[in-house]
């Protein structure tokens, strides 16, 4: 018997309920999209057009979260595999009919919107990973991990041929984290670590130019201050020229004076270091770790294995973002393009993002099915 | 594989599962903690250890310092003429960031401007060079016309643009060449000189002359602006801004009428003039002939054009008037005459009997005087006017050339005169510890002999002709050449006089000697057998002179001068020296003409114009 069949529910509670939002979750999530805005603003020189934009982004994406809020989780499950192929044959299409952006086939053109199905991909996968995973037991055999490896591979080689490296590596992430939380041995991680560790030097022969070039930069940025290297170099420069204490909101010179390129969006947190400091970047981190410790806790106290490993997973994927991101953005890590999740200026990430955290809220509020 | 697992199997199996799920949650959270601190640890080294380093960089993205150059000084002559200027000079520059296509862009430009394949080559060689997000000069000295083509098109090529500039002219070309000097653009070897930050924003530097002399006080001190400027290089606004001091005017003592009327008067002939004013030793004239356009050298002379000038049998480039080293021939004698009365070795009533020739005792050799009857009986007096050999030949014989050559060294023979002028030759006088040391020879008394006509080892620049002329001019007082007469502030006229240290005067046991030896020389000019008489004739006032006849043998200069070139020119060097008015003299001089004949017909001539011209015309 839980507390949520009794009557102490206040009114204020009730909608909730019946709204099946989770209020940590989503006050950590207003909290972030406040220090989005705040951020955004200064980073786009106070052009009010794009906070309008973005903010209408964000409406459409905490409406979307509150719809799949609504969708039982059984419903998900049920729907996985649907998922899972139509997002497969999105990608099939859009190397078929694909619009060229960037230099990359990865968009759909559907009139009205661009529609990035590796964005979908990125929640189809862990869906059906979560559900065929889920039905037997723990940890998966031999024959499964097999078929675990099928499943995600082939959209992975799908996306990594648009060429979009770092989605194909994203959405490898999301289902590693599936097969991890699976209960699959350490031995077996350890062996599979090793393996891609030596198939390193093979994947730099296919690796396109501009990709082999983003990681001879990581290495070494200080190689071409003026030409690849010029993103990392400027924005490690604003961070840590932010200091302990930062310069204060919208007094970052690097932004303002247009040295960091994708200031808006990919780059974002070089100017809220640069802003506030390691203080800001405290806070911002204590935020997202309670969001990420909100789903985890979500994950835990999940009811059963679809829906473990989906919580999981998806919460897993969004502590991955960030990590990469920020890494990115102090020069740990090569570049990628990943946002920032909720302080990022963009559309289709930010839409995924919802809809996982929609699906997080979901698993928690619904009643639990019984054994 | 289902059905046959028992209901408390399952139950077991589903409990296990869930544990080994949440484990791994666990672990997977404390994953992500690490992570968390792993990023966290990276931004305290970049905010909090190395937060001054990357202040530090973010302030030089954002703030640039630009040199302002200060504008350099302008040269005068005595009277006021100006001599060298700044002109604005307008070129083209490529940014080369804005431009999208370089090749297109450069082929369509050259159909509105004139770019030459040398403009190209340096433009293609700069463009590798620079890494910086300013432009990149293509044109230089746009003319007025091309640069309102350009204007008419400029919306076609975006990236390129007009700059405005100066650039240093000399409004009277050749005859400043060498006195002046010019400027070039900063070379390499340049830089590792001056090491300086004064000449960040310069792009030229004085070469030669007093444009390389004065340097210092032409070029002024560069200012600074703090720009803050965005990522593509960009003006936003000036932050902090120190002014460029200008460089100082240099006031010349020459007077570029008599500078010109002496290129006149050289004409077609290779030669040298310096006049100067014997009581200050301000240089009045300066030339060197055949000259040159200085012009050519300020923006990078063209190699065919500098091919030109260096193949070219007149040896343009070659300042004569302070390089040029020649025998003095006769012009040494009154100096010799003196040298022996002030050494007792001969005196007014002396005189010796002169066939034409003199022969050493106990020697075969004839040692000839240019007047093959000779002079019969001669004087000092007569010796000097008429130029006897003979009677100088045995007055050097009895001298002896180290007492000769200590004498004349007191005048400066054989010295640099330290010139306010670059590339001064000190000429030579020799002796017999000289030559010991440069030949490894004794001194033959037969060199004595040519010595005391200014023949054999000896010689002399025009220069110091002209300053050994001032100081006999002096009574003795010996001088330091100045070309520059004032320095002036540009922003207060406030005038500085350069003058030099004084030297020291030459002490005579007895003093009339000097006027001994000048009156001689005034006999050399207006005495009836003076062998300048011709260009003493009519003269408004006393003139003292000597010429002089240099026997041919290769220009000794210690740049390699090719004889072949000279070969077919076999007549001797013409040399004069002379000042005037004698009882106060105003003006100096030596003059010069190669392969001229005599020095009476070929450089006396020029001395007289020039005299007339500066003692007799009225100052403007």
């Amino acid at each position: 018997m839980t507390i949520l069949e009794s009557d102490y529910r206040t009114p204020a509670r009730k909608l909730t309920q019946k709204l099946h939002l989770d209020i940590p979750l989503l006050t950590g999530l207003l909290l972030l999209s406040a220090v989005g805005f705040m951020v955004l603003y200064s980073a786009g020189g106070q052009d009010t057009g794009l906070l309008l934009r973005h903010a209408l982004r964000l409406t459409l994406g905490f409406g979307l979260m509150l719809m799949i809020a609504q969708v039982p989780p059984q419903r998900l499950q049920e729907a996985a595999p649907w998922v899972y192929a139509a997002a497969l044959a999105l990608l099939v299409s859009v190397m078929l009919f694909g619009d060229h952006a960037k230099g990359a086939q990865r968009w759909l053109d559907l009139g009205v919107i661009r529609f990035q199905p590796s964005e979908l991909m990125k929640l189809a996968l862990p869906l059906m990973l979560a559900r065929y995973l889920g039905h037997r037991s723990l940890p998966p055999g031999a024959k499964r991990l097999l078929v675990s490896g099928v499943l995600i591979l082939t959209p992975v080689a799908l996306v990594a041929e648009q060429p979009d490296l770092g989605t194909a590596l994203l959405i490898v992430g999301s289902g590693l984290f599936v097969l991890l939380l699976s209960g699959i041995r350490w031995w077996i991680i350890g062996s599979g670590a090793l393996l891609g560790a030596l198939a390193a030097p093979l994947m730099w022969h296919f690796l396109h130019d501009y990709q082999r070039t983003r990681l001879l930069i990581f290495l070494n940025p200080e190689s071409d201050p003026l030409g690849a290297g010029y993103h990392i170099t400027q924005s490690i420069i604003a961070l840590g020229s932010g200091g302990p204490f930062g310069k204060g909101w919208l007094n970052g010179t690097q932004s303002y004076l247009d040295f960091i390129p994708e200031r808006t969006t990919d780059f974002v947190f070089a100017v809220y270091g640069e802003e506030f400091g390691l203080i800001g970047v405290l806070l911002l981190l204590t935020l997202f770790i309670t969001v990420i410790a909100r789903g985890l806790y979500i994950a835990l106290c999940a009811p059963d294995h679809f829906t473990r490993l989906l919580a999981g997973s998806l919460i897993l994927s969004f502590s991955l973002y960030i990590f990469v991101n920020i890494g990115m953005v102090s020069g740990l890590l090569p570049v990628v393009g990943v946002p920032l999740p909720l302080i990022s200026y963009g559309g289709t990430a930010l839409v995924t993002l919802m809809a996982s955290f929609g699906m997080l809220m979901a698993i928690h509020t619904h009643p639990k099915k019984p054994v | 594989m289902y059905a046959r697992i028992s209901e408390s199997d399952r139950l077991r199996d589903y409990i296990r599962e869930t544990r080994l799920l949440q484990n791994r949650t666990l672990a997977a959270a404390v994953m992500v903690l690490l992570l968390m601190f792993a990023l966290l640890a990276r931004l305290i080294y970049l905010q909090v250890f190395n937060q001054e380093h990357y202040l530090t960089l973010s302030q030089n993205n954002r703030i640039s310092v630009v040199a302002i150059p200060p504008t350099r000084g302008l040269i005068y002559d005595r009277n006021g003429v100006l001599l060298a200027r700044n002109l604005p000079a307008f070129g083209l520059e490529v940014i080369p960031e804005q431009v999208d296509d370089i090749e297109a862009t450069l082929r369509a430009l050259n159909q509105v401007v004139a770019i030459s394949p040398a403009d190209i080559k340096r433009f293609r060689r700069l463009l590798k060079q620079k890494r910086t997000t300013h432009g990149v000069m293509l044109r230089l000295r746009l003319s007025e016309e091309e640069l309102a083509r350009f204007a008419v098109n400029r919306p076609q090529f975006p990236g390129v643009d007009i700059v405005a500039g100066v650039t240093r002219d000399y409004p009277l070309g050749a005859s400043t060449a060498h006195a002046v000097g010019y400027v070039g653009r900063i070379s390499e070897n340049d830089l590792d000189q001056l090491g300086d930050s004064n000449y960040s924003g310069t792009t030229h530097i004085g070469k030669t002359g007093v444009e390389h002399t004065y340097e210092d006080v032409l070029h002024g001190t560069v200012g600074f602006e703090q720009i803050e400027t965005n990522s593509q290089g960009h003006r936003l606004r000036v932050l902090e801004r120190t002014p460029a001091q200008p460089g100082r005017n240099l006031h010349l003592n020459m007077d570029i009428r008599l500078q010109q009327l002496a290129e006149q008067a050289l004409g077609d002939n290779t030669g040298a003039v310096v006049a100067l004013e014997p009581g200050t030793g301000a240089v009045l004239a300066l030339v060197s002939q055949p000259g040159f356009d200085p012009n050519l050298f300020v923006n990078g002379i063209e190699p065919r054009d500098y091919q030109a000038l260096q193949n070219s049998s007149g040896q343009p480039l070659y300042n004569r008037a302070l390089r040029g080293q020649y025998p003095p021939a006769s012009t040494i004698k009154p100096f010799v005459a003196l040298a022996g009365l002030e050494l007792g070795v001969t005196d007014t009533q002396r005189s010796i009997f002169c066939p034409g020739w003199f022969r050493l005792p106990g020697h075969e050799r004839r040692y000839r005087d240019w007047r093959h009857e000779g002079h019969g009986a001669v004087d000092l007096t007569r010796a000097i006017s008429e130029s006897c050999d003979v009677y100088f030949y045995e007055l050097a014989q009895r001298l002896g050339i180290d007492r000769l050559h200590d004498f004349l060294a007191q005048f400066g023979f054989g010295q640099k005169s330290a010139v306010d002028g670059p590339g001064e030759l000190a000429g030579l006088l020799p002796s017999s510890a000289w030559k010991r040391n440069a030949r490894r020879e004794a001194w033959f008394p037969g060199e004595t002999i040519i010595a005391g006509i200014g023949q054999g080892y000896m010689l002399a620049t025009p220069l110091q002709l002209a300053v050994v002329t001032a100081t006999l001019a002096n009574r003795g007082k010996r001088i330091a050449p100045r070309i520059v007469a004032a320095i002036e502030d540009p922003l207060t006229h406030n005038k500085v006089a350069r003058s030099s240290a004084p030297l020291n005067t030459i002490q005579l046991a007895r003093s009339d000697r000097w006027d001994i030896i000048i009156n001689a020389m005034v006999q050399v000019m207006h005495g009836e057998r003076g062998t300048a008489r011709g260009s003493g004739a009519g003269a408004a006032y006393k003139i003292a002179g000597k010429t002089g006849t240099a026997q041919v043998f290769g220009l000794k200069q210690d740049e390699k001068y090719d004889k072949d070139k000279v070969a077919p020119h076999l007549r001797d060097h013409a040399l004069f020296i002379a000042f005037a008015p004698v009882d106060n003299p105003r003006i100096a001089l030596a003059v010069i003409v190669e392969n001229g004949g005599s020095g009476s017909g070929a450089a006396a001539p020029i001395a007289r114009k020039l005299m007339d011209q500066y003692l007799l015309t009225p100052a403007p």
